[in-house]
């Protein structure tokens, strides 16, 4: 029988590819929930960690995992949820970051607070509130252009 | 058995959060509309692992849907404090502010619990609530130190939902943990909350009691789960 399998790595790079439902400019593996892949016999393993456990993204990003490694080749996949250690924006990859400030929403940042704002740059900056579009972002106003943008939470 | 702490831990959040989903469309500022969604769809993320773990620790073929859709009034385990009504913002907020205090110190004991499942939970809810925590505490030193009349309300809000703190810490055998050591800290919490927001605790310790034993819920709890209930229990094989 020759054994065709795909390599880990190959499936990191497949995953690589698939958009965040919520924010399509950073991948999965961007947002670092993808947790693990392995191949257990003949079927591929995936651990996913949810964001928020509230998140309505989770389900169709599952979906997401599904569809790009069945266009793939794979047949025999178990996604696997793992909740601990808890998903924390510090898995964020450094590009995921660049991406999205590139796209207007400023990344998270260990002060709890965007850096700067994402369309001007400016450091003036102010919070409207905690909570935002989504579970994972605040909202937060730029006080030199006065645009106001989204903040990815730190957690 | 750990089932009946687990269904006490998903029915604060399960309640609470429908509690506060009623507010989406309606709240007095966008901004806190979407705050308030969001914590609603934060405590019903929590809700699907506490009522999960519940069912599947039950081994009686029940999911978290199961135990939250088919039960009946007086089968829930909630504190009596998560089924208040919302009334005007200042109440709701002042509940959010009085579960959140307890809330959190909870999770944080439970994130050290010998159960690694429950610890799991534990943790990932921590995250959430320490935000949940922040802006109830926030917005109730906002409206508490504002006007005359936010202040007036606020503390017609403490007033009335004091009575129903002291179940928080009223403990038995069924809690995952042992909710009367966390008074000290939560009250300590509240305290400086309080005295920032200009607001002043009641002295009574009075307290109603039966919502986690499910010995005596108010009348409100039934209301809320007819709307909350009405559709998987009028087709109870619906998807969507």
């Amino acid at each position: 029988m020759v054994t065709t399998r795909a390599s880990v790595d190959e499936v990191w790079g497949w995953l690589a590819a698939v958009p965040d439902p919520e924010i399509p400019v950073i991948s999965l593996v961007d947002l670092g929930i993808i947790r693990d892949v392995q191949w257990r016999g003949d079927t591929l393993e995936v651990t996913v960690t949810p964001t928020y456990s509230g998140c309505p993204a989770t389900s169709i990003i599952n979906f997401e995992i599904e569809a790009a490694l069945l266009a793939n080749g794979i047949e025999n996949l178990s996604l696997k949820r793992q909740i601990a250690p808890p998903w924390t924006t510090d898995w964020m990859t450094d590009t995921g970051k660049a991406k999205l400030e590139r796209y207007g929403i400023a990344p998270p940042q260990a002060a709890g607070g965007p850096a700067r704002c994402p369309h001007c740059q400016s450091v003036r900056v102010e919070k409207i509130s905690q909570f935002g579009s989504t579970p994972c972002k605040a909202q937060w106003r730029c006080t030199d252009c006065l645009e106001p943008f989204d903040y990815f939470k730190c957690i | 058995m750990s089932v009946a702490g687990l269904i006490r831990m998903g029915d604060n959040t399960l309640v609470l959060g429908q509690r506060v989903s009623e507010w989406c469309g309606h709240a007095p500022a966008l901004e806190e509309d979407i705050a308030l969604a969001n914590t609603a769809l934060d405590l019903i993320g929590q809700t699907q692992l506490w009522l999960g773990l519940a069912a599947e620790r039950e081994g009686a073929g029940r999911t978290a849907d199961t135990l939250a859709y088919h039960r009946d009034a007086w089968d829930f385990r909630n504190l009596l404090l998560v089924e208040q009504p919302n009334r005007d913002f200042g109440v709701t907020m002042m509940r959010q502010f009085l579960f959140d205090a307890w809330h959190l110190e909870a999770l944080t004991a439970l994130s050290a619990h010998d159960d690694a499942e429950i610890a799991a939970i534990a943790q990932k809810s921590v995250k959430e609530v320490t935000y949940h925590r922040e802006r109830s505490s926030d917005t109730v030193i906002a409206l508490g130190d504002g006007t005359d009349e936010s202040r007036a309300r606020m503390q017609g809000a403490l007033d009335r939902l004091w009575p129903y703190v002291g179940e928080m810490f009223s403990a038995d055998d069924d809690d995952l943990t042992d909710v009367s050591a966390l008074k000290p800290a939560v009250f300590t919490y509240l305290e400086t909350i309080l005295a920032e927001a200009t607001l002043t605790r009641p002295d009574s310790d009075f307290a109603h009691m039966g919502g986690k034993t499910g010995a005596r819920h108010t009348e409100h709890l039934g209301h809320m789960l007819a709307t909350m209930q009405v559709l998987p229990r009028s087709y109870p094989d619906a998807t969507w």
